[in-house]
This record gives structure tokens, sequence and C-alpha cells, in this order.
């Protein structure tokens, strides 16, 4: 799989790509394969604050629920809507199928997630598929 | 024991096969000490037909052959024989939830056609496939408006049933969930004015119950209004469902919890009923209970599933929506052919019949007693308040096989001596004149015993 | 496929839309009564509460409605068609007195607020059934109030609660160990407390190191179920309910698996304080398509103060009523007495078996669950070698090298004429397999289950793609759930 390298990864299997002081989210294509086919997602609504580690909201497939955890503080800008209608988009496009935006409060936190490198050699060790 | 299906003989050889010496090697996981070395202390093995008997003799001392003029809560409406025959086809009566639906698709599609029945006549988006009974299920629609709205507290009508109003305060008590009551006006409806002091901005929703337990039809619209304008929820609890087919839905409410008994549950003592709660489809995910969804298989052929499973326990386990697993899937099939052998005309009609005896009824009683909340709207329940206690003027009824109306004493000590009455399609016009004609005779004697005092102490002070 | 004809075989599955396909103006299946009291204004009684129309509710007549539905009944499965090994579940036989007693008129007419004086043979079924249940349990005091299992655990915790604030301190935690029923921690949340994982040892049963260290004065109570998921009767118990009392945390069974054990052992001898019961498991009520249930809690003396009110009661005149009384109550579960129809069905059980019927039961329950157990281990993988009791829990590990996964074997298991058992439950045991046969199966019909999943396991290892593709013989092939899921259709709406 490829895990674009201007990304950064958390453990949890989110990723965030960093633009000036905005931190754009959403679920690796590793996730995604492993929860199956995706068919709701739970998303904070605009102006929430969301906290680094912690969770943001959850990600359902038909048997399971899956919490989606914060890769880093901020104020959520934007919320992709298209999801809600379409949650199918995650198990196309993982990496292009953005969930929220955020306002980044401290962008130095980024500097402690995986890198794509590092993610996959991770995800290698952890699932072994 | 005739219903197990093995001889000493099977038992022997799969003994012999397990490689057990004895039955007891399979329990010699319990610790010896444990172990029960005597027979239970319950009644021998009975035939059937001494079961049949000693059922039959419980039966004759719970009293039939009564008229009834008793509801609140609980109605007796005439149950259409086919649906007995047809719950009682062992692949309804002996299947459980349709965890597998190639095999369970008569389950699952009747569900789907009882959550469509209830959405039609409630006016509602979306049912879910059953709940325990009216009163968990106003208890579960409070505790959604609490996840939906994130606020705590619940300002509950005073005219709501009482025993609901008791099942919601046990659910909240734990949850650390505020509970306020409101009263209801001389006309027997929630008190606004009221209501809008109770409301305040932690209020997660307002329940009201309509026709209301007083037999009084609630102003929804005006109640949402408050609501609403106040960013709680309203939540309707319709404890008599055969009202709908002439009364108004409450449209306006956000989540309706229901009772569904009326179509064609009988009374049984309290229970199995059929519970159900009605929403808007934006508030779906929050809807507790089982959901039925139409789909299609691998050849695109139409079928139906158990959908939206994560909400519920045994995926979400601590934050599901709610703990229930099991529904009411028998009662609610039961449901199900009643609304279906009424239908769009029968049951308008039906209601309508049970509209014109309680009119009479409730006419016929104000001409000698009181009849309370006399200028709302109502459907089959009315409140009757009499110069005697009422429990007196029943047990006289008693006496010609008649079920009076329900004191309210203990439950609404400010009525007096009042209670609640109910007609159905089922009560004569028979035994409304009997009732009538007891009450009559109660007022005049009061009334007469009343004069006599007068007339005692007016003599007593001329001495 | 060698063996499938010898239970299986195909027959005419008659096609049926639904009932609103059906729907034509004018007709009907009902017929009222003349009206003997004056016809009423409608307008006039309801001004604008008076509804006008009822939408899209159906118009048919009654000889469409019997086949509708009946046509609609062929299309489950049933106990009364074979062998229903969902574990946990207990699918065993609904006997038919149940029905026919529960429907005498006394009983299915009564009004719960009917006077005492007139439903006292109802409140002596309450009386007797009470104490046929304390003494199978070894309990002393009980409430029949709960509509089903999960309500028991509801009212179950909400008394640990109360108890424990009576102590001056309701506690914040709940233990489920991780084998539990999914309800035990929905309820536990419900109650507002937290709830903490207690890990499984390996022999698939209660660690007591690892509880001896999780037990503090946090912990409200200990939610367990025995025998176990995993069908183990926990061998250390009695340690369990010491480790529990000695903190002053409370023992709360999960009664889901009672049938294991009436007549053989009693949970209140060894240490339970708390326990609920499924009527519709245990005790042989019909599961009618997902309910109704019942779910009575039976506690001890220490608890009695708070069970749900009202509770019923021998008046000083002899006679039955209820008490409503009770300032320590937890209050109210359900409106009236709970599922009294499941009480008829549940005591004509218990008459109909008596104490050597009881037992005789739970016997043959484990004799069947151990039969299957021998007679499919080695086809199928057994992750725990423990002894088992009344059901037994393989897993898919064999099958999954070939790509073939827990659900296919179930649903292969429908093309030759059983119902699945329970599929990846519990959640230790990767890919569950969970077989309960009950007692209400015959050495027959056991042989046959045998046999079709030695021959399903046959069929993974020589041609998966029969039983990836299962079943091939229903009414419907597998259903997309995911399109279900995804945009729900929830309701019918006309086209």
């Amino acid at each position: 799989m490829a895990y674009p390298s201007d990304f950064k990864y958390t453990k949890e299997h989110e990723w965030i790509k960093a633009d000036g002081n905005t931190g754009t989210i959403g679920i690796t294509a590793y996730a995604q394969e492993s929860l199956g086919d995706i068919v709701f997602v739970d998303l904070p609504k605009v102006g929430a604050e969301v906290t680094a580690g912690k969770t943001f909201g959850t990600v359902e497939s038909v048997k399971a629920v899956s919490d989606l955890y914060a890769p880093a503080s901020g104020t959520v800008t934007e919320v992709n809507a298209e999801l809600a209608t379409a949650p199918e988009k995650i198990n196309k496009d993982a990496h292009g199928a953005w969930m929220i935006k955020i306002a980044l409060k401290d962008p130095s936190e980024l500097g402690s997630l995986l890198s794509a490198a590092d993610y996959e050699k991770f995800v290698n060790e952890e699932g072994g598929h | 024991m005739r219903y197990l299906p093995k001889s000493p003989g099977d038992r022997e050889a799969m003994l012999k096969t397990i490689g057990a010496r004895s039955i007891d090697d399979l329990f010699a996981s319990i610790p010896a000490e444990y172990r029960l070395n005597r027979d239970l202390n319950v009644p021998r093995q009975m035939a059937e037909s001494e079961i049949v008997d000693w059922f039959r003799q419980r039966s004759n001392e719970s009293g039939d052959g009564h008229a009834i003029f008793l509801g609140a809560g609980v109605y007796y409406h005439y149950r259409p024989v086919i649906i007995d025959s047809l719950i009682s086809r062992g692949e309804f009566l002996t299947a459980y939830t349709p965890y597998q639906p190639e095999i369970s698709q008569g389950t699952l599609q009747s569900i789907f056609e009882f959550q469509t029945m209830i959405c039609e006549l409630t006016g509602m988006e979306v049912a879910n496939a059953s709940m325990y009974d009216g009163s968990t299920a106003a208890a579960e629609a409070v505790m959604m408006a609490v996840r939906l709205t994130g606020r705590r507290s619940v300002v509950i009508a005073r005219s709501v049933h009482p025993e609901y109003r008791e099942v919601v305060a046990t659910y909240a008590w734990h949850q650390g969930m505020p509970v306020s009551t409101t009263g209801f006006t001389d006309s027997g409806g929630l008190d606004p004015k009221e209501l809008e002091r109770s409301i305040t901005q932690d209020t997660a929703c307002v329940l009201v119950q309509s026709p209301n337990f007083l037999g009084a039809i609630e102003d929804v619209a005006a109640v949402a209004d408050i609501a609403h304008k106040h960013g709680a929820m309203l939540v309707v609890s319709i404890a008599e469902a055969v009202s709908l087919g002439i009364v108004e839905p409450p449209r306006q409410a956000d989540i309706i919890a229901m009772e569904a008994q009326s179509f064609g549950v009988p009374p049984g003592f309290g229970g199995p009923y059929c519970g159900v709660i009605a929403t808007r489809e934006q508030f779906v995910r929050q809807l507790p209970g089982r959901l039925v969804g139409q789909t299609t298989d691998k050849n695109g052929k139409r079928g139906f599933v158990l959908t939206l499973a994560t909400r519920e326990q045994h995926i979400r386990r601590e934050k599901a929506t709610s703990n229930i697993c099991t529904n009411q899937a028998l009662i609610a099939l039961m449901v199900n052919i009643f609304m279906t052998i009424y239908g769009k005309a029968g049951l308008r009609e039906l209601a309508k019949q049970n509209l014109a005896k309680t009119a009479y009824a409730a006419e016929q009683f104000g001409i000698h007693a009181t009849v309370l909340f006399a200028n709302a709207p109502r459907f089959n329940e009315f409140v009757v308040q009499t110069s005697e206690d009422p429990y007196a003027i029943n047990s006289r009824l008693l006496g010609h096989k008649i079920l009076g109306g329900l004191p309210l004493k203990k439950l609404y000590p400010e009525l007096g001596n009042a209670a609640l009455w109910c007609c159905t399609e089922m009560t004569t016009r028979t035994a409304i004149d009997t009732a009538v004609g007891l009450v009559a005779e109660s007022e005049r004697s009061t009334r007469a015993m009343k004069e006599a005092d007068v007339r005692s102490d007016i003599e007593e002070v001329a001495r | 496929m060698k063996y499938m004809t010898r239970k299986a075989t195909r027959h005419v599955s008659q096609n049926e839309g639904l009932i609103f396909e059906k729907s034509g103006a004018g007709k009907a299946a009902w017929k009222l009564p003349p009206l003997d009291v004056p016809e009423v204004d409608t307008a006039k009684l309801l001004g604008p509460a008076e509804r006008k129309d009822l939408g899209n509710m159906p118009e048919v007549s009654e000889i469409e409605i019997i086949r509708h539905f009946t046509r609609l009944s062929t299309w489950n499965y049933a106990i009364d068609l074979g062998m229903y090994p969902l574990g946990s579940c207990t699918m065993k036989y609904n006997p038919r007195v149940n029905e026919v007693v529960s429907r005498l008129d006394g009983l299915a007419n009564g009004h719960p607020c009917q006077p005492e004086d007139i439903c006292q043979g109802a409140l002596r079924i309450i009386k007797i059934l009470s104490e046929c249940l304390t003494e199978i349990t070894g309990m002393e005091a009980i409430t029949l109030q709960p509509a089903a299992g999960a309500h028991g655990e509801l009212t179950g915790l909400l008394m640990v609660r109360a108890y424990q604030q009576s102590k001056g301190n309701p506690r914040k935690k709940i233990l489920i160990p991780d084998s539990a029923h999914g309800t035990n921690p929905a309820t536990a949340g419900m109650v507002g407390y937290s709830v903490e994982n207690l890990k499984s040892n390996a022999r698939g049963m209660v660690d007591t190191a690892a509880l001896t260290a999780q037990t503090n004065e946090d912990v409200a109570a200990l939610m367990l179920t025995n025998p176990n998921t995993l069908g183990i009767f926990e061998q250390e118990i009695h340690k369990i309910a010491e480790i529990m009392h000695a903190k002053g945390s409370l023992l709360y069974m999960d009664g889901a698996n009672m049938n294991a054990l009436v007549g053989k052992v009693r949970p209140g001898d060894f240490g339970v304080d708390v326990m609920h019961l499924n009527l519709h498991k245990t005790f042989s009520t019909p599961h009618g398509g997902g309910g109704p249930g019942s779910g009575p809690v039976a506690v001890k003396q220490m608890l009695e103060p708070f069970l749900p009110k009202p509770v019923v009661i021998t008046k000083p005149d002899g006679t039955l009523g209820f008490e409503y009384d009770r300032p320590m109550s937890v209050g109210r579960v359900r409106a009236f007495y709970g599922n009294f129809g499941m009480f008829v069905r549940a005591l004509a059980y218990i008459l109909a078996n008596g104490p050597d019927g009881l037992r005789q039961t739970t016997e043959d329950a484990v004799l069947n669950a151990n039969y299957i157990r021998k007679g499919i281990e080695g086809a199928y993988d057994l992750p725990y070698p423990t002894p088992t009791m009344h059901e037994v829990v393989f897993s898919d590990r064999l099958q999954a090298k070939k790509g073939v996964k827990t659900m296919d074997i179930a649903k292969r298991l429908i093309d030759y004429g059983f119902h699945p058992y329970t599929t990846a439950f519990p959640l230790i045991v990767p890919g569950a397999l969970m077989i309960e046969p009950t007692e209400s199966e015959s050495k027959e019909e056991l042989d046959l289950f045998i046999e079709a999943m030695r021959s399903i396991a046959e069929e993974v290892e020589e041609d998966p793609k029969i039983v990836l593709d299962a079943p091939h013989s229903t009414r419907v092939s597998r259903l997309d759930e995911v399109a279900a899921a995804r945009k729900p259709v929830l309701r019918w709406k006309p086209a």
C-alpha cells in the first residue's frame, strides 16, 4: 500500500496532513481495509474542540464500531459532508476521503507522529496482512 | 418425562460414545460441596390433564364474565380469532430473533410491515421493531432525548399514566437525571403556564400522554411550541392505540412512545404487551431496539435484514443506545395482524364506535354525577366524580357482575371521590345503563343522607 | 454433500408480496356489530383533533390475511422443524399445554387494575412460581416484574446500586469478564457504572489472581455468567464469591445458562447474591421470533428491601395482595406486574416436569452438548479443552486456512436442514462456533447434526466454494447488509 509521504500517521490508523495552520484528518487505507465496508461515520460539528490522542468520532461497518482518535489538537473548521451520504468513499480512497479539517492548536504536536515509512513498518508488524 | 426424546438405552449409548461412566462424570466440574443431593422442593410431576385442571381453577378464581369499565392503560377490544390461529403457527411461535435472514424472512417481512403501519398511524418516519411495553418505551424515549439534546433533565405531565411516570423515575434516578412534574388545568390538559415555568435550559424533553391518563386529548401542537421554543424535544406517549383511528396523531412530536396492547393483545393481567418507539429519520441512530430494513440478495431479489445493529448492545456494549436485547416480536405480530384486519377503513369505524359509546356513557353519568374535564375533547375515557367513595359504589356494581371505573383517590387525591371510566366497542348500552343506574342511586341516597343530617342539625339547634 | 438428503429436501415455497401490495379500496376483513347507542358527530366531539385520513393502511380480506401470514411463516426456520442450536439462547421445545392454559379466559382477560379479591388465581400463580424459582436458584426473594433478561440485569444492578448506596457509597465500577454477553456492559452503562474488563485465564475461567488484584472498594459487583459463555463451570466459584464479599462487593450471576444447573446445583448455595433468569430460555416460554421474554431477578435476603414494587404478600386474612409501601424499593421497572402470560407458561413447564423431570432435563442438556463435542472434535478446533456443560464452543481456525469463516459454515448448515449455531461469540474465541443443543434433541437428530458438521468440514477441504456461497437452498441467498445499513429503507412507501 502506498502511504503519502506528506502525511503523518497515528498508531490508531489516522492520518493528518498539515498545510500551514490547517490539519486535514482521515483514516488510513490499512484501517479501511480491516474495517471492511464502511456504512456510517459520526463526526464532530464545526467549532468543536478535538484533543490529540482523544476520540473525536466513530466509524461503523455493518458489525463493528471503531473510535476515531485525533492526531493533533485543535478546533474543527470543516467537516466532509459528503461522507454522511456516501461513507463508501472511504473504502474507495481512504487517503483522499478526508473527514475533518482543524485549526491546529500547536503544529509542533505533529512531530511525535509516525512518518509514512514508520507507519508502513508498524502495520506490517502489527497485522502481517 | 414426556418432553425428553430419549430412551434409557439412548442415554447409555451416548455416555459410552463420550467415554463417561455415568452422567455424574459430566457434572464433575461442579465442586462436590455445592452439588444438590436431594430433590428440588417443587410440586411433583403432573399429567397434562392435571395441569389444565389446576390452571382452570386459578382462572375461575380470577373472575371472568364481568362487564368491564376499566381502562387506564389496558383496554378491552375484540380480538379477531385469526390472530391466535396465525401466531400459533410453530414457525412464528418457536423461532428466535431473525439473526439468519435467509431462514427468517417470514418474521423479518412481518416486522417490516409492522414498522410501516406504525409509521402510517403515528405520522412518524421510522418505527422500531417493538419495545417491552408502553412504560419502558416512554423511559427509553426520554433517554433518547437526553442523548440527542445533550441535556439532562425531563419535565413530565402529571396526566401521564402514574405507573409510566414511576418507571421513567426509576430509569432516571441512577442516571442522575432530574425529573419534574407539571400539572393539568380544569380542562384536563397540561397546564401551559406551569410548563413554561418548569422548562429550563437543561430540559431535554417534555413527556406528555395523549389521550392522557384522565381521558383528555392534549393540545400537542401548543405543547410542542413551548418545548421547541426552549430547545427541548417533545415525547408523546400513546397508551390507547385505537384512538389513532379517529384522533389526529401527535405529528409535532419528536419521539412517540406507544403501547399497542389495544391492537389485538389480551389484557393478560398486565402483560406481555407491545411497546414501540417512532421518530423522525434524522434521529434513527439514537433509536433503541431492533430495526428491520429492506435490501436485496445476490440475485437482486427483495429481502429483509436486521439493520443498523451497531446501535445495539452486542456490538457497542457499554456505549449502546440501550441494553435491550429481546423485543416483543410475537406480540408485535398480534398487533400487525390486528392492524391488517381493520386497516384503513376499519380502524376508523372501530374508533368511532368507541367514541360513540363513551359519549353516551359520559352524557348519562353527567345527568346524575359530575363528569370532570367535560370540555376537553376525549376518546374513550372520562372521570366521574361522585358524592360517595367509588370503592363503595364499585363493590355494589360487582354484585351485578360489573367492574366499575378505576378509583383515583390514591393517584390523584385532589380529585376527591373520582373514578376513571372507560368504554370500548365491547361495552353494551345495557351495562352502561346499569352502572349509571347504580351511580344515580348512590347519589340519591347520599343526598338524602346529607339532607337528613342537615335536618337533624337544625332540629338540634332548635332544641 | 453425501449426507444432505437425510434431513433436508426441497419443497415449494410460495412467493408473497408486502401486504400493502395486495390492498384494494373497499376490501375488508372486519365487521362491527350495529351500534346500540346514538351515532355521534365526530367533528363536533373532536374539533381539530379529528383525524381525517389513515394514509396507506391496507385494505384486504380475511382469506388474504390468512394466506399472507401463513406463506410468510413457511419462510421461517423454527424449533418445531428441527434442532436450533443457538448457543446461549436455549432453544428448547415450547410445550403446547403452556399456550392452552395461558389463554384460559380468567387469565388471558384479567385486567391488572381489577380488585385483588377477584384476581386471587392470578396472584397465586405469581406466588407459586416465585416460590419454585427461589427454590431452584437457592435464593431468598424474587421479583417477576422485569420484561426480559436484559431488563432483569437492569433491575438487578439497580438493586446492587441501591444496596451499596445504603452502605454509604454506590461505588463506581462493575467487573465483567471478557467472555460476557453484550447486555452486561450495556446494562452497567445504563445504571451509571463504568465497566472494567476481567481477563479469562488459559482454561477459559475467571483468573482469581487478576480478580483479587482488580477488586477494591470501588467495585460494586462482579457480573458473572456461570457456566460461562464457553459452557465451562467456574470451578473456583467459591473463591470468586469470597474475593468479592471480602471487599463488600456483590456477586451478580447472569442466569442465561441456568439450563445447565437446574436441579443439580443452586447459585444461592455457591455464593451468588443476585441473579436474573430468562423464562424464555430455561423455562420453555416461546421465543416468538424475538420475544416476549421475562427476566425474574432472585436475590439474597439483604437485597429484599430493594425489590421493585409492588411485591405479592399474604394478607392477614389469608388472601393474596400487592404491597406498595416499600420505602427502600428501587421503584418500578415496568407498568403493572411483568409479563404475566410468561409466568403462566413457565409454571406449567415446572409442573409438567416436577423435581425429577427438571433434573433429567438438565442432565440431558449436558449429555447432548458433550455428545456433539465428542462427535465433531477433530473436525473443528476446540480452543478450550476444559470440560463443558450445556454448550460447547469451537473455532473456525482449521477452516479459516481455506478462507472459510464461522459465518460461512453457519450458512452451509442451513442447506443441511439446521438452524446455525451462534457465530462469532464469545468474543474471546476468534471465529467462534457456539453450539447449544438443549435437552430437546433426540440421539437421531444429534447424529444428523454431527454428520452435517463433519460433512461441511470435508467440503471445506475439497470444495470450499460450495461453503462460501451457501446457502443454496433458501428462497433468498445472502442479503446485502452493507446496502441496508448505508441507505436504510425501514418502511414501505407507495411507488
